[in-house]
C-alpha cells in the first residue's frame, strides 16, 4: 500500500530547524549559533546544504559527525525526499561528500583509519559538555552565596528555571545522570559523588574544562570571521557569555 | 634582554621556526589550506600594527627573521622548531638546511632542534644518529599530526617511537617539543588527545617533554597530565597572542598553569612567523591577571622572568648572567600549586 503524503512544501524555516538541532561536541553548541552553515537551499522537496568550518584542518572526525548528523536531521524533515550535505573547504571535503553522498558510513568513508565508531568519542565530548555546565551551576551559585557546601549540594538546592540549572540538567540528562531534587551536583563521570575532601579539586578540573570549551567557542567563532567575512552576521551570541546576575540598572540622571 | 621599570629580563623565545610555504614550493592543495590557516590564526590574534600582509607571511628568509626575532636586543636567545610536512611542500615547510646555517652563524643567539618521525623506521634512527651528530642536538620537536604517505598522524606510544627516544636518551638529546596538531589516526578518538604524552613521560623520566601551545584545543587534560608528571612542560606558542584580543581567557590560561604546574614549568615563545616576540614580550611584562578573578593569584615578577626564560634556558643550558638567576620555587613535585589561592566563589 502506498501512503499519499499530502503536498507539502518544505519551507527554508524547517530545514534551519532541524540543523538548529546538530550540535558541534567539541563546543556544544548548535551548528546554527556558530555560524557554520553556509547555506541552505530549498527546491520543491530537494534540500541542499553547505556547511564550512574556521580552519582547512579541522578535526575530520567532528567534520563527519557534523555533516552526518545534519544529514539525518534534514532527512527527518517531513516531506523531505532528498537531501545533499556538503562541506566546503576542508581538507577532507572530497573525502568526506563522496561518502556522504554514497551513503558509505563512517567506517566505508574512511577505510583503513576508521576502526570502530564515533560513538565513544561523541561520548567523551558530553561528558566534558556536562562537566563545563556543573561549573557554571555551581560558581553561579557561589557568587549569590559564597558560603555554599558544594560537596552537599542537590540538584534541588539550584535556582528552578536559571539558565544554567536548565542546561545542567539537559546534559545531565543526556548522560543518563539523574535529574530528581536529591541528586548530588557535583558528581564524578560516572554519577558518583566525590568525597567532601575532593570537592575542591573537582571544582577545579571542572573549571579547567569549562574555560577550555570556552575558550575553543570563542576562538573557533573568531577564526571563522575571519576565513569567512560576514560571516558574523551567522552567528548568535554565546548563552554563556550572557551576565550570570541580573544588572543593575542605574538610574542617574540623563545629560 | 628586556628591561622595564628596574628590572631585567633574559628572555628565550622557545619555538620559532623558517618557513617557506611560497607557491612553488606548495606539493598540493594542503600546502596552501596550512599555510592560509596559519595566516588566519595571524590575522585573527595579532594587533593591526603588528598584522602582515599575506606574500611577507609565506616566507621571510633569514636575514629578516633575525630582524623581526632579535630587534631591539629584547630576545637573548631562539628555538628553531621545524615541521616537516614532507606531504604538503617539496622541499618541507621547516627550511632545514636554511635555518641550521642560521643557527650555526649564530651560535650565541640560535639553537637548532630538529624533528623525527617513528614511521621513518630503522633508516630515520639512522639518520637521527647522524643528525644529532652533525646539528649538536639538544632537542627535537615532534609533530604528530603529519602526514607520512598512508598515514595521517602518529602517538607518543606507537612502539617505534619508543625505539626512537630510546636513542634519544642515548644521544643526550633531553627536550622533546610534542606539537599536537588535529592527528587523523586513530580517528575513532579525540583527534588533539593528549594522553600518550602521559604515558611516554612516565615511560621517559629522564626526558623533559614541552607540550606546545599547552595542549590546546585540550587545556584541560593537558594540565590534569602536568600536575602529575614533574618532566612535563607548557608551551606558551599560540597560547601568547590571546593576550592582546582575549586578556581575560589568557590571564585563565596563565591562572590554570601556574595552578597546576607551577612557574618553574611554562615556556615563552612567539611561535615566530606566526607573531612576532618583541610586542607578545612587551605585553606579557605588563600583564596582570585581573582583579575580579580571585581564584587566582597575581602573576609575580619572578614568575615573569621564569616564563620569559629562565625555565628554558635552563633545559638548554643556556649561559644566564648570574645576576639574573633565580632559584627554583619551593613547590610540590605534583599536584596543585597553590590550592590557598583555590577561590571556591570566583569564576
Amino acid at each position: 500500500m502506498t501512503a499519499v503524503l499530502p503536498d507539502l512544501a518544505v519551507t527554508e524555516a524547517e530545514v534551519r530547524a532541524a540543523l538548529g538541532t546538530v550540535v558541534d561536541p567539541e563546543l556544544d553548541e548548535p551548528i546554527t549559533d556558530v555560524g557554520f552553515v553556509r547555506s541552505v537551499s530549498v527546491e520543491g522537496r530537494a534540500v541542499e546544504v553547505h556547511l564550512r568550518l574556521p580552519t582547512s584542518f579541522c578535526a575530520p572526525n567532528f567534520a563527519w559527525l557534523m555533516v552526518s548528523d545534519a544529514h539525518g536531521a534534514v532527512s527527518a524533515v517531513p516531506g523531505v525526499e532528498s537531501v545533499v550535505v556538503e562541506l566546503d573547504d576542508h581538507h577532507d571535503s572530497d573525502l568526506i561528500n563522496r561518502g556522504m553522498a554514497a551513503g558509505l558510513g563512517y567506517r566505508g568513508t574512511f577505510g583503513h583509519e576508521a576502526e570502530d565508531s564515533l560513538d565513544e568519542l561523541r561520548a567523551t565530548f558530553q561528558r566534558k559538555a556536562h562537566t563545563a555546565a556543573m561549573e557554571r551551576a555551581v560558581t553561579a551559585l557561589l557568587r549569590t552565596d559564597p558560603a555554599v557546601d558544594v560537596a552537599a549540594l542537590t540538584l534541588g538546592d539550584l535556582p528552578a528555571g536559571e539558565r544554567t540549572t536548565d542546561a545542567l540538567l539537559r546534559r545531565r540528562a543526556t548522560l543518563g545522570l539523574p535529574v530528581h531534587d536529591a541528586a548530588p551536583v557535583l558528581v564524578h563521570d560516572d554519577g558518583t559523588r566525590p568525597a567532601p575532601a575532593q570537592a575542591e579539586l573537582v571544582l577545579r578540573r571542572a573549571r579547567s574544562v569549562r574555560i577550555s570549551v570556552d575558550g575553543n567557542a570563542h576562538f573557533c567563532r573568531g577564526l571563522l570571521t575571519t576565513r569567512y567575512p560576514g560571516s558574523e552576521a551567522d552567528q548568535a551570541p554565546r548563552p554563556e557569555d550572557r551576565p550570570l546576575l541580573p544588572l543593575t540598572v542605574s538610574k542617574g540622571t540623563h545629560p | 634582554m628586556y628591561r622595564k621599570d628596574g628590572e631585567s629580563y633574559y628572555v628565550v623565545d622557545s619555538h620559532i621556526a623558517l618557513w617557506d610555504a611560497r607557491p612553488e614550493n606548495q606539493r598540493n592543495v594542503h600546502g596552501k589550506q596550512f599555510i592560509d590557516c596559519f595566516y588566519d590564526y595571524h590575522r585573527n590574534l595579532s594587533p593591526e600594527s603588528e598584522t602582515w600582509g599575506y606574500e611577507e607571511y609565506l616566507y621571510q628568509g633569514g636575514e629578516r627573521l633575525m630582524r623581526d626575532v632579535f630587534v631591539d636586543g629584547i630576545v637573548d636567545h631562539a628555538i628553531f622548531q621545524p615541521a616537516r610536512l614532507a606531504e604538503f611542500y617539496h622541499r618541507g615547510f621547516g627550511q632545514t638546511e636554511e635555518a641550521f646555517a642560521l643557527a650555526q652563524a649564530h651560535p650565541d643567539k640560535l639553537t637548532y632542534n630538529h624533528y623525527w618521525d617513528p614511521r621513518d623506521g630503522e633508516n630515520g634512527l639512522d639518520q637521527l644518529r647522524a643528525n644529532a651528530e652533525r646539528m649538536q642536538l639538544k632537542g627535537v620537536k615532534l609533530y604528530t599530526a603529519d602526514w607520512h604517505g598512508e598515514s595521517r598522524g602518529w602517538k607518543l606510544t606507537d612502539p617505534m617511537a619508543y625505539r626512537y627516544f630510546e636513542l634519544c636518551r642515548e644521544l643526550g638529546i633531553r627536550n622533546v617539543h610534542v606539537h599536537k596538531g588535529p592527528t587523523i589516526r586513530p580517528l575513532d578518538r579525540d583527534a588533539f588527545d593528549v594522553a600518550d604524552v602521559d604515558h611516554a613521560a612516565t615511560d621517559f623520566t629522564d626526558l623533559n617533554f614541552v607540550v606546545e601551545h599547552c595542549g590546546l584545543p585540550r587545556l584541560e587534560d593537558f594540565c590534569w597530565i602536568a600536575t602529575q608528571e614533574p618532566n612535563v612542560y607548557a608551551g606558551l606558542a599560540v597560547a601568547m597572542p590571546f593576550i592582546h584580543t582575549r586578556p581575560r581567557y589568557f590571564a585563565q590560561i596563565m591562572g590554570e598553569l601556574t595552578y597546576w604546574l607551577g612557574e618553574d614549568r611554562i615556556l615563552f615563545s612567539s611561535d615566530y612567523a606566526l607573531w612576532t616576540p618583541k610586542w607578545l614580550v612587551e605585553r606579557f611584562v605588563d600583564f596582570q591577571i585581573p582583579e575580579d578573578m580571585t581564584e587566582y593569584a597575581p602573576l609575580t615578577t619572578a614568575l615573569k622572568k621564569k616564563v620569559l626564560g629562565l625555565n628554558a634556558a635552563r633545559l638548554y643550558d643556556l649561559p644566564v648572567p648570574a645576576e639574573l638567576q633565580l632559584p627554583d620555587a619551593d613547590e610540590t613535585a605534583t599536584g596543585p600549586r597553590e590550592p590557598a589561592a583555590a577561590d571556591l566563589a570566583s569564576v
